[in-house]
C-alpha cells in the first residue's frame, strides 16, 4: 500500500501538467465537439445571428410595404406567400430573426450581469444582506411569472425593450441563487484561504480566483436562459401583449392563425414562423446540453 | 416536522405580502384607470368622478392598498372593477377548470415520461435512447401555441376527431365523454413540455440509481431484471422526480395563459388576459395574489412530500 501511495503523487503531477499543457479551453471545446447534436446547434444559432445581423441585404423585398397581393399563395416573387395586408412573408421572417436575437441575448445579458453581482455580493457580504437578498428572490420565484410579466408588459405598454426589461426582471433570481451557492463553496477552497492569507484584496479575490471558477454553470444557465426568453417573447408576442405589429416577431405573425380560416387555407403565414422559434429555441437548447456535458466531464 | 412547516408558512407571510406590494405598484403606476374604460364623449365628468370616489380611486396608494389588505384579512379579496361581482367568486368558478386541465397534463406528461425515462436508462446509449433524449428536447423547445396550432390543425380541422375548444359542446348535454373530448388538446400542448422535461430528469435519476449496491444485491438474491428496474430501482429513482413535479406547478400557470386563450378555456389564465384588458386591477390582483399562494403551498407540499418519501433527509 505505501508504495504505491509514494508512487502515486509523482503520476498525479504528471497527469496535472499534461492536461495544463492542452488548456482547460481547448479540452472544453474537444469534449464539446463530440455532442454533435451540440455542434449543429451551434452552426444553427450562429446562421440565424448571421441573418439577424445582414437581414436588410438577405431580404428580398421590404418587409413593410404593402403590395396588392393579399393573403397570396407562395410564388416565384413570394417565396412563401404574402400576408393579409400583402406584406412578403420571407421578408417579415428574415427581419423578425432580428427581434428574437435581442431578446434573447439582450435580456440573458442583462440579467446575468445583475444577478452575478447580486449573487456575489450577497455571499460575500453575509450576514442580514444575505438573508434580504434570499427573501427577495424567494419573492420573485413564487411570482407566477407569466402573469406578472403580462401586467407589467401591459403596464409599460408593450415594446422589444420593456420585454428585455421585464423578462430579465424576473430570471436573475436564478442566477444570483446560483452564483451565490458557489462562492459560499469556493470560499471554503484552500487555493482561496491561500489568496486571503497572501493578503489579496477582496475584488482580487472574488474577480480573479471566485468568479472564474463558478463560470461553467452561469454560462450553462445563460444558454438555456437566451432559449427561454426568445420562447418567452414569442408567447407575449402570440398573445397580442409582445412586439407589436408592424414590426414583425415570429410570435406575431402566428396571431393570425388563430383564425380558422387562415389556419386552413393560409399555412403559409403561420407554418413557416412557428417552425422557426421551434428550430432556434431547439438548436440553443442543444447548445446548453453540450456546454453542461462539456464543462462537466463525470457526466 | 411540524416547527419546519411552521417555519415554512411563516416565512411565506412577508413573501407573498412583497408580492402584493410590487402588485400594486405597478398596477397604480398604469396610466389610465378601470373608470376610462367606460368613458364615451356623453359621459358626464361628475358620474365617472362619481364612480372613481366609489371605488376608492383617489384614495393615495398606500390608503387604497391598506384597505385592501384590510378586506383581505377578513377573507375579501374585493369586487371587480368592471363586473362588481366578488373577485373570489370569480376565481373560485375559473380555478377549477385551470386545476382540471392542469391535473390532466401533468398527469399525461408523467405517463409519456416515466415509461421513455425508464427505457433511456436501462438501455443507456442505445438508439433508443438517443433518439428519446433528442425528442425529449423537442418537447421542451417547441412553443406551447405553436403546438396547439399544429394540433387543431390536424386533429380538430382536418381529421374533426376533436372539438376546436371550449369545455363542452354548446347546449350541453354531451356529458362526460364530451368533457374529456373538449380537454385532450389543450392537456397534450401542456403535456408535450412536461413530458420533455421530465424525460431527462427520471433518466439520470434512473441512472443514478442503477449504478447503486443495492440493486446488485437484490439481483445476487435472484430478483427478476423487470423486478429490480420496475420495482427497486424505479421507486429510489422517483424520489428526486418529485422535487420537479413540484416546480412544474409556477410554470403550469403560465402555461395555462397562452393554452387556454388559445382553446377558449375558461380558466385563469384566460381570465387574466380579460382582466388585463378591461384593466380590471382588483381581479388581477386578486389573481396574482391565489396564484402566488398556490406555488407556495406547491414548494411546501413537494418538500414535505420528498422527506416523506425520502426519510434519511431531515428538515430543520
Amino acid at each position: 500500500m505505501s508504495t504505491v501511495k509514494t508512487a502515486t503523487p509523482g503520476t498525479v503531477v504528471y497527469a496535472v501538467r499534461e492536461e495544463r499543457s492542452e488548456g482547460a479551453f481547448r479540452q472544453m471545446s474537444r469534449r464539446f465537439m463530440k455532442h454533435k447534436l451540440a455542434v449543429v446547434g451551434l452552426v444553427i444559432t450562429l446562421f440565424l445571428i448571421f441573418i439577424a445581423i445582414f437581414a436588410p441585404w438577405l431580404s428580398p423585398h421590404n418587409p413593410y410595404a404593402v403590395t396588392a397581393e393579399f393573403s397570396a399563395a407562395p410564388s416565384s416573387v413570394h417565396l412563401l406567400g404574402t400576408d393579409q395586408v400583402g406584406r412578403d412573408v420571407l421578408a417579415r421572417l428574415i427581419y423578425a430573426t432580428r427581434v428574437s436575437v435581442i431578446v434573447g441575448f439582450g435580456t440573458v445579458a442583462l440579467y446575468v450581469t445583475f444577478g452575478t453581482v447580486v449573487g456575489l455580493l450577497s455571499a460575500y457580504i453575509g450576514g442580514w444582506v444575505d438573508m434580504l437578498v434570499m427573501r427577495i428572490t424567494d419573492m420573485f420565484m413564487a411570482f407566477p411569472y407569466m402573469m406578472v410579466i403580462l401586467v407589467v408588459v401591459s403596464v409599460l405598454g408593450p415594446t422589444l425593450w420593456t420585454l428585455v426589461l421585464v423578462l430579465a426582471l424576473f430570471s436573475w433570481p436564478a442566477i444570483a441563487r446560483l452564483v451565490r451557492g458557489s462562492v459560499l463553496t469556493l470560499k471554503q477552497m484552500d487555493y482561496v484561504k491561500a489568496g486571503v492569507s497572501l493578503g489579496l484584496s477582496t475584488p482580487r479575490i472574488v474577480f480573479r480566483h471566485i468568479l472564474p471558477n463558478a463560470l461553467a454553470p452561469i454560462i450553462v444557465n445563460a444558454t438555456f436562459g437566451v432559449a427561454a426568453a426568445i420562447m418567452a417573447e414569442s408567447g407575449l408576442s402570440f398573445l397580442g401583449m409582445g412586439v407589436q405589429p408592424p414590426t414583425a416577431s415570429w410570435g406575431n405573425m402566428l396571431t393570425d392563425a388563430q383564425s380558422i380560416s387562415v389556419m386552413t387555407d393560409q399555412p403559409w403565414l403561420w407554418l413557416p414562423p412557428g417552425i422557426m422559434i421551434l428550430v432556434i429555441v431547439l438548436a440553443i437548447n442543444f447548445v446548453g446540453d453540450g456546454l453542461r456535458d462539456a464543462f462537466d466531464p463525470k457526466q | 416536522m411540524l416547527t419546519y412547516v411552521i417555519r415554512r408558512i411563516l416565512i411565506a407571510i412577508p413573501v407573498l405580502l412583497g408580492i402584493t406590494i410590487i402588485n400594486f405598484v405597478i398596477i397604480n403606476l398604469a396610466p389610465g384607470n378601470p373608470v376610462d374604460m367606460y368613458m364615451t364623449p356623453d359621459t358626464p365628468p361628475e358620474l365617472l368622478e362619481l364612480r372613481k370616489e366609489q371605488l376608492g380611486l383617489n384614495d393615495p396608494i398606500i390608503v387604497q392598498y391598506i384597505k385592501w389588505l384590510g378586506q383581505l384579512l377578513s377573507g375579501n379579496l374585493g369586487y371587480s372593477f368592471s363586473t362588481s361581482e366578488s373577485v373570489g367568486s370569480i376565481i373560485g368558478e375559473r380555478l377549477g377548470q385551470t386545476m382540471l386541465l392542469g391535473f390532466c397534463a401533468l398527469l399525461l406528461g408523467l405517463l409519456i415520461a416515466l415509461p421513455i425515462g425508464i427505457m433511456s436508462a436501462v438501455k443507456q446509449n442505445s438508439k433508443f435512447d438517443y433518439v428519446m433524449t433528442g425528442l425529449s428536447f423537442v418537447g421542451t423547445s417547441i412553443p406551447q401555441f405553436f403546438l396547439g396550432l399544429v394540433c387543431i390543425y390536424i386533429f380538430a380541422v382536418n381529421l374533426g376527431w376533436l372539438p376546436v375548444g371550449g369545455t363542452e359542446t354548446l347546449g350541453g348535454g354531451g356529458g362526460i365523454g364530451d368533457r374529456i373530448l373538449h380537454i385532450v388538446l389543450p392537456a397534450v400542448a401542456l403535456a408535450v413540455g412536461i413530458a420533455g422535461r421530465k424525460v431527462r430528469y427520471i433518466r439520470a435519476s434512473m441512472l443514478d440509481v442503477l449504478k447503486q449496491d443495492y440493486l446488485r444485491t437484490a439481483r445476487a438474491k435472484g430478483v427478476r431484471e423487470f423486478f429490480v428496474t420496475n420495482k427497486h430501482a424505479l421507486r429510489n429513482a422517483l424520489i428526486p422526480v418529485i422535487t420537479v413535479v413540484g416546480m412544474e406547478i409556477p410554470l403550469l400557470f403560465g402555461g395555462a395563459v397562452i393554452v387556454e386563450q388559445l382553446f377558449q378555456w375558461p380558466g385563469i389564465g384566460q381570465l387574466t388576459i380579460q382582466s388585463i384588458m378591461s384593466r380590471d386591477y382588483s381581479t388581477i390582483m386578486g389573481l396574482n395574489l391565489v396564484a402566488a399562494i398556490i406555488v407556495l403551498s406547491a414548494n411546501l407540499l413537494t418538500d414535505i412530500f420528498y422527506s416523506v418519501a425520502d426519510p434519511r433527509i431531515k428538515y430543520h
